[in-house]
């Protein structure tokens, strides 16, 4: 498994102009970890569970109710824990999904459009047992939200 | 560049189409250290986009949190056999991908 990820970077790392430009010193890893421009790197580089989703959704306060949020009660691997959260409005512009005790508790947003349904599912790690929330604001700027608790054996950040 | 990172199936089933979607990434978190206690440095996924005919219907935001080698699946209201979903992504390190198919 490591052989593969080492064999992976060094390819791509050889291979891209901007690693290259990256292991010279010009471009600060800053400017690096902003490739796409609309990404908000501010939330997603807090600490804090609750300024995160004030960056994110406005307010750090959402009335609960109106989310489905879908988990395991027990997580075996934090690495790889699926999650699914959906909404029953038929007004939502977002969901997000903050994993309260990770180094950055801002895990994803999800912005729908033009028909996109609210609802998402993937897989996300977990660091320790923790709870994860997954919020939904609607076009008029109300936020909802579920919980859940997620008890993992063997954490997925570490190294 | 990368190539042909994304596995993708879309279906559409009584008015909604349901887009399934797997990512070939390593989702690095640059927290992780190498056997010599180097940081191994953060690549991972940003954005994730689709569009259905040419239209944005869902636009992802991702961080280092999101396991590696992504699963990605959401829902669009409408569409029919035959319409195009293309779904894109782009990492931190300026690296995108992207695919197109047609939904059954």
């Amino acid at each position: 498994m490591n052989n593969t990820r080492r064999v992976f970077l060094k390819g791509t790392l050889t291979a891209s102009a901007l690693g290259v430009a990256a292991g010279a010193g010009l471009l600060t890893p800053r400017s690096v970890l902003a490739a796409t421009s609309s990404w908000p790197k501010g939330a997603f580089q807090s600490t804090d569970f609750k300024e995160a989703m004030k960056q994110i959704d406005g307010s750090d306060s959402a009335e609960s109710g109106h989310v489905t949020l879908r988990a395991p009660d027990i997580a075996e691997n934090g690495a790889v824990v699926p999650v699914t959260m959906s909404s029953d409005l038929d007004n939502v512009v977002s969901l997000t999904l903050f994993a309260k005790g990770n180094p950055y508790p801002l895990n994803s947003s999800y912005t729908f459009s033009n028909g996109g349904l609210p609802y998402a599912s993937s897989r996300i790690k977990l660091s320790k047992t923790m709870e994860v929330m997954a919020v939904a604001r609607t076009a008029d700027g109300k936020l909802y939200s579920a919980s859940k608790q997620v008890k993992v054996t063997i954490g997925g950040c570490g190294g | 560049m990368p190539s042909n990172t994304i596995r993708i199936r879309a279906q559409v089933n009584s008015g909604t189409t349901e887009v399934k979607s797997l990512i070939k990434h390593p989702m690095e978190t640059g927290l992780r250290k190498n056997k010599a206690g180097k940081t191994i440095p953060a690549h991972f996924i940003e954005q994730v986009t689709a569009e259905l005919n040419g239209t944005q219907v869902m636009l992802a935001n991702w961080s280092i949190g999101i396991s590696k080698n992504p699963f990605l699946s959401f829902k669009v209201k409408g569409g029919k056999a035959g319409d195009t979903l293309k779904l894109s992504w782009a990492d931190n390190k300026g690296e995108t991908d992207s695919i197109e198919t047609k939904l059954s």
